[in-house]
């Protein structure tokens, strides 16, 4: 199979066409928008993800149905924008014309004060509400748990929120009423070539497919694979790293496929949060919570569960939860494929099980048997965009009063996401009661020497790590209120 | 001559819910923010080289990387400073712009590069070989006072009463400590500055500052040059919070620096971490307090030492640590009373002005104590406060010496108590933790006064620049900066009422040196209270001469010229506005004036430790409720109410986004923000990934803010009104005392839990651990 080859990446920016044949792999979507294109509403405020005042809506295609997700410039790379329609605040308001009802609505409620973290959360309600034009509360918090503001305390910013549908009708919304013809649009600049541009420090490369990829990877074994840059990202605004050459593959469709089976489901590496999260509610409900706190909106519809994994991070949100569901997932390189258990593939810090030229290709997450009850805490200093202090997962199977097995996982307590062993092996064969649990918490000393740093002492991982057994032990037992309730009515 | 009916009002007024000047522009991405100028062809880009040592000696330092690096124009060190090589505010000459030969804190600034572009200077600094011969350091501050390390500016005591004879006579005595955590400004806009180089020795600044004037003398003295030639221009901050007032200057004398060595435009942004560890933040204390009170818990003595962690300048420290012993009583009569301060240096970024300067940490010791006597005493800390509220014969007098005259704290508690529902709210928490041993609440309720004035008295006067065009249309400039609590258009709804005109004829423009000279920062809450006054003094001229024209050309007493809708009425004649102006044009009127406002009866005597430093009081109270899970520490804000004073509100829009925002900002420094310094002296929570500011889902579940409708400020401020900036930024202390009660639960409520700030889950739950352990203990 001979692979064609095109050297420019093609993406719709706001109502135009752009080619671009000399980009650098490291030039991010905020630089090129600010710097290149002079399109200033867009702000700088953190360069790393977290604050959302750069955020910007991207419209891509799976199955020729096209979205538009927020996302942050900061991080995003343009040379992964390949055929996707960049949508940025410049372009919800004619200068001469009527505000956009969502900017309206934040003028009518005095929801800005310095401006300056504003437009990010414009573009984030813009598209909360193109999905959801009338959002609970809950809902609009967690659309905005990755923007920050600093002056009003977010009460306003909430109203806002809620008065966009008062104030317009998203049925008229132009990328509503746009949408098939831009979805044609961008269908058109996907002609299934291999994308390759510049040479040597500055090269990347977006393969034609997933067959192209794991060849192209294979003859490139040192290029950065990037998937949704969440942390890549920062390698380059935080570290200033090289990363070239690199290999784009949040394009491939093949891999942002999803399937279910009797089972259970596998997640393509390229498949973001967002996109798996509807399966998550509804085939590992126990995870629900989790996936709602990972990074914010615009983290979770970049980043991907198979990006998680393979940086090996001993802090990453999913790898904990994914190895007491007791998930695989399937690496390959070249045309050869094995499968690994999730937790073998975590070695020791910064190591994975891994060779060069081997990537992720997909992510196993078996059901539990309905013996089973599974739960996910993740604990942190800040509930929501907050990276994990202590985050374990359980999955413990019973058979009349006793625990017939245990698989209980830890991120934040060592060097990689690791199984509590000795705390299992005391919980295993045991009657499930508070002598149980009490001997099974003293274990964890044996497991577990965690480290003080800025999230959390030793000495608090510790205790709270004993204390989610405590609390997965209490909820069997269901005694008055033992999670705090995030649901009380909020009245703005 | 038209003969026209009164149109009804104007748009606009004071009083009213007018939209931030610049809404429909933050919203579209217009409001111009300084990375958003047009940059000149030839713009060049600075960037600063950090220290990477808490405290060393620099034995050398290699630029050779540094300048091949791709796009370098040159490397900018102390030698490059034309002027003196010094930025200090309290002109103490102890903070360089580039240190020579010794670093005191990681982070600090030692030279800059000059490159084509922000990226290729970025790289380019982290190419530097610097060899550093390292010293002992200390970041802690009572590890400094245990190693003796220096203070970085004269301390205060204040004193009043007789303090051992009040501990003679008090049939309680506690002692107590209390650590106090500091606060990251975190605006959105970063540090910036840009430098635009002009004839002979001009420059122009455009620099995201509140203090536009001290930028002006320091860009002016680093350069060596009259402060005339150097002009300072700021349109807008994307916040500034306190964080720059002084913590500005270094990138504008740095771009300016630049800007004329190489005659070029040329721009200073750091990068959000670098910011973070290279400008200065809020203080953390640490206070130690001994209390002397009754059994009912009347206090009879106060002595307490404050203790700041300054950093390695003295910046502002002074004021700041005055400013938290002005607040150590908050609401409270002490009637015998001791407090000192203790501004320490340490191996750190200098700490800085930030939302309340000070008044904030000395309030939250404040309420520590009334905490420690509530528990000891075994009844609700609402009760005590309310039992030590200042009022009454002989219990009005400051430990500084000022009367509180104004009082209104009572009637503000009174009915937050009654919205709140706080006494039966209070007992279902009771009960609820009774029942519940994994989830326990807790319920708070707490008062706020707050002293408005800069306690460096010559700060309290401000200008104005007035303009009226020939076409009726109004320019305003004041020397206030806009940092997005509403002041432009709070000053501009002053002027459009003084002339009686729409607001949208008038344009409040970029506050720069050049029109209104010798301004003070924008800080300490003065903003509309000084710059309102000062614009209505100019529109009084215009509107003086105006008068005074209009009796003389249509022969009627001057009483019967008056500025009414859009209209002016004279005798029994009605004119626009805009044909009146361009008839007194006609007479030769002159149509612009410079206004001038200076606060009056206020004074300070800091040696004696007397005075009336404080023009008046706001006040506020707030009551929060929160859970907290037992478990992990974790918690959340249920529901808070707010009650708060504005006096009669300029804009009752921008005062309840003003309270809002404080008290989540508040509640964030009292909670989830935390600065974290490693064993090597370096900040490791310096970006948003680590550093935890309130998110949406922060904000409490239920959130009620009320002004004070009925307040009327008594003395005479801009039509009546009050200060809101800092005030209500210590309502945030209700949801730390609210996880307090939370905490005491798990021992009936018979120990002080002594919570420190802030209040991070870790804390929360190593409270909870340390009162389990000694309820256990005692049984």
């Amino acid at each position: 199979m001979t692979i064609q080859i095109r050297n420019t990446i093609r993406f719709l920016l706001n109502h135009r066409l752009v080619e671009l044949a000399d980009v650098s792999p490291v030039e991010t979507l905020l630089d090129f928008l600010r710097i290149d294109r002079n399109l200033k509403g867009t702000k700088e405020g953190c360069a790393e993800g977290d604050c959302g005042a750069c955020t910007v809506l991207v419209g891509r295609l799976l199955d020729d149905k096209l979205k538009y997700e927020s996302v942050n410039a900061c991080i995003r790379f343009v040379g992964s924008l390949d055929g996707c329609h960049i949508v940025t605040v410049d372009s919800l308001a004619q200068p001469s014309g009527p505000l956009h009802p969502v900017q309206q609505a934040m003028v009518n409620t005095h929801a800005s004060q310095c401006g300056f973290c504003t437009p990010g959360f414009v573009m984030s309600l813009y598209g909360l509400w193109m999905e959801n034009p009338k959002p609970s509360i809950s809902e609009i918090e967690k659309a905005l748990q990755g923007n920050l503001c600093r002056c009003t305390g977010y009460a306003a910013i909430i109203r806002a929120a809620e008065a966009i549908s008062t104030i317009g009708d998203v049925g008229k919304d132009p990328l509503v009423v746009e949408r098939e013809r831009i979805a044609g649009e961008l269908a058109s600049l996907q002609d299934g070539r291999r994308v390759e541009i510049g040479s040597e420090t500055e090269r990347f490369i977006l393969p034609g497919s997933v067959d192209d990829f794991a060849a192209v990877f294979e003859a490139n074994p040192k290029a950065t694979i990037v998937a949704g840059s969440t942390d890549v990202g920062l390698w380059v605004t935080k570290f200033m790293r090289d990363i070239s050459p690199v290999i784009h593959l949040t394009h491939l469709e093949e891999l942002r496929r999803i399937t279910v089976d009797a089972d259970g489901v596998t997640l393509g590496a390229g498949v973001s949060y967002a996109e798996a999260y509807p399966i998550i509610v509804e085939h590992f409900p126990e995870l629900t919570e989790l996936w709602d706190r990972i990074g914010g909106q615009q983290v979770r519809n970049m980043g991907t569960v198979g990006g998680n994994i393979a940086n090996g991070s001993p802090i990453g949100d999913t790898p904990p939860a994914l190895i007491a569901l007791g998930a695989s997932i399937t690496l390959r390189k070249g045309d050869r494929r094995r499968t690994v258990v999730l937790e073998d593939f975590f070695i020791a810090y910064g190591k994975q099980d891994r060779e060069p030229g081997e990537f992720v290709e997909s992510v196993r997450i078996p059901f539990v048997s309905d013996n089973a009850r599974v739960a996910v805490y993740k604990v942190t200093k800040r509930l929501d965009e907050d990276i994990t202090a202590v985050c374990g997962g359980f999955t413990i199977t019973f058979d009349a009063g006793r625990v017939t097995d245990a698989v209980i996982a830890f991120g934040g307590m060592a060097a990689t996401p690791k199984r509590a062993a000795n705390v299992e092996a005391a919980l295993k064969g045991a009657e499930w009661n508070e002598d149980t649990i009490e001997r099974a918490v003293a274990a964890f000393d044996q497991d577990f020497t965690p480290l003080t740093d800025w999230r959390a002492s030793a000495e608090y991982r510790q205790l709270v790590a004993k204390n989610l057994l405590r609390r997965f032990y209490l909820e069997t037992q269901s005694s008055g209120q033992i999670r705090l309730d995030r649901t009380i009515a909020v009245a703005v | 001559m038209n003969v026209m009916q009164p149109i009804g009002r104007i748009r606009g007024a004071v009083h009213e819910n007018e939209r931030h000047e610049s809404g429909h522009k933050h919203v579209s991405g217009t409001a111009e923010y300084i990375d958003d100028i047009p940059e000149p062809q030839g713009t060049l880009h600075g960037y600063l080289g950090l220290s990477q040592r808490a405290h060393a000696d620099i034995l050398s330092i290699d630029f050779e990387a540094v300048s091949s690096s791709e796009g370098v124009i040159g490397v900018l060190t102390a030698a490059d400073i034309p002027g003196e090589n010094d930025i200090s505010p309290a002109h103490k000459h102890d903070e360089p712009i580039f240190v020579t030969d010794k670093v005191e804190f990681h982070g600090q600034p030692i030279f800059a590069v000059v490159a084509t572009s922000r990226e290729a200077a970025r790289r380019a600094a982290a190419k530097v070989k610097i060899e550093y011969r390292d010293l002992p350091h200390v970041t802690d501050v009572l590890e400094a006072a245990a190693a003796n390390y220096p203070l970085v500016i004269d301390p205060l005591k204040l004193e009043r009463g007789d303090i051992e004879a009040g501990f003679a006579k008090s049939k309680n005595i506690l002692q107590g400590e209390m650590r106090i955590g500091g606060q990251d400004h975190f605006y959105l806009e970063g540090q910036i500055s840009f430098a635009i180089p002009g004839e002979d020795d001009e420059v122009l600044v455009y620099s995201s500052t509140q203090h536009p004037a001290e930028t002006q003398h320091m860009v002016a003295t680093v350069l060596g040059v009259p402060s005339n030639a150097v002009t300072v221009n700021v349109r807008r901050m994307g916040g500034g919070f306190g964080g720059k007032e002084t913590q500005a200057n270094i990138f504008a004398a740095v771009a300016a620096v630049a800007a004329k060595k190489y005659r070029c435009p040329v721009k200073v942004r750091p990068d959000r971490d670098d910011d973070m560890c290279a400008t200065g933040k809020r203080h953390d204390f640490h206070v130690d307090y001994k209390l002397g009170f009754d059994d009912e818990g009347r206090i009879e003595a106060v002595d307490a030492v404050f203790s700041a962690r300054c950093g390695y300048s003295a910046d502002l420290s002074g004021p700041v640590t005055d400013r938290a012993l002005f607040h150590a009583d908050n609401c409270y009569f002490y009637p015998n009373v001791r407090l000192r301060s203790r501004p320490l240096k340490t191996n750190t970024v200098s700490n800085t002005a930030f939302r309340g300067f000070g008044g904030p940490q000395g309030m939250v010791g404040g309420e520590r104590m009334i905490e420690e006597i509530a528990y000891a005493v075994g009844k609700d800390p609402l009760e005590i406060r309310k039992l030590n509220f200042y009022g009454g014969e002989g219990r009005n007098l400051t430990p500084y010496h000022q009367t509180v005259e104004d009082n209104i704290i009572g009637r503000i508690i009174e009915e937050l108590e009654t919205s709140a529902d706080y006494a039966k709210r209070r007992e279902a928490v009771i009960a609820f933790n009774r029942e519940n041993h994994v989830v326990k609440r807790g319920i708070a309720l707490t008062p706020v006064k707050f002293g408005i004035s800069f306690t460096k008295t010559e700060y309290n006067q401000a200008g104005a620049l007035v303009h009226v065009y020939t076409d009726g249309s109004i320019h305003l400039n004041h020397g206030g900066t806009e940092m997005g609590q509403g002041l432009y258009t709070k000053v501009a709804q002053v002027v459009a009422d003084e002339f009686q005109v729409d607001l949208d004829r008038v344009k409040v423009t970029a506050t720069t040196t050049g029109k209104v000279p010798n301004t003070s920062a924008t800080a300490a809450s003065s903003g509309s209270d000084l710059n309102g006054m000062a614009a209505a003094n100019a529109a009084q001229q215009i509107k003086a001469r105006l008068t005074k024209f209009a009796a003389e050309r249509w022969n009627v007493a001057e009483t019967d010229v008056v500025f009414e809708p859009n209209t002016v009425r004279i005798g029994a004649e009605r004119l626009s506005f805009n044909e009146f102006i361009k008839i007194a044009y006609g007479a030769r009127i002159q149509l612009s004036a410079a206004g001038f406002y200076k606060t009056p009866k206020i004074h300070w005597n800091r040696s004696e430790g007397r005075g009336r430093p404080f023009f008046y009081y706001a006040y506020g109270a707030s009551c929060s409720e929160v859970s907290v899970d037992t478990l992990t520490g974790e918690y959340q804000v249920d529901r808070t109410d707010i009650l708060h004073d504005v006096g009669r509100s300029l804009n009752p829009a921008l005062d309840h986004g003003q309270v809002e925002g404080a008290f989540v900002q508040g509640m964030g420094w009292l909670t989830t923000e935390e600065l974290w310094w490693d064993a090597k002296g370096r900040l490791r929570t310096h970006a948003p990934s680590t550093y935890k500011i309130p998110l949406a889902s922060d904000r409490p579940r239920v959130f009620n803010t009320r002004l004070a409708e009925w307040s009327v400020n008594r003395e005479e401020t801009i039509r009546r009104s009050k200060a809101v900036g800092e005030p209500p930024f210590m309502l945030g202390i209700s949801v730390l005392e609210a996880l307090s009660m939370a905490a005491a639960s798990v021992a009936e409520y018979r120990i002080a839990p002594q919570l420190d700030a802030p209040a991070t889950p870790e804390r929360v739950l190593m409270a909870i651990e340390r009162l389990r352990a000694a309820a256990r203990q005692k049984g």
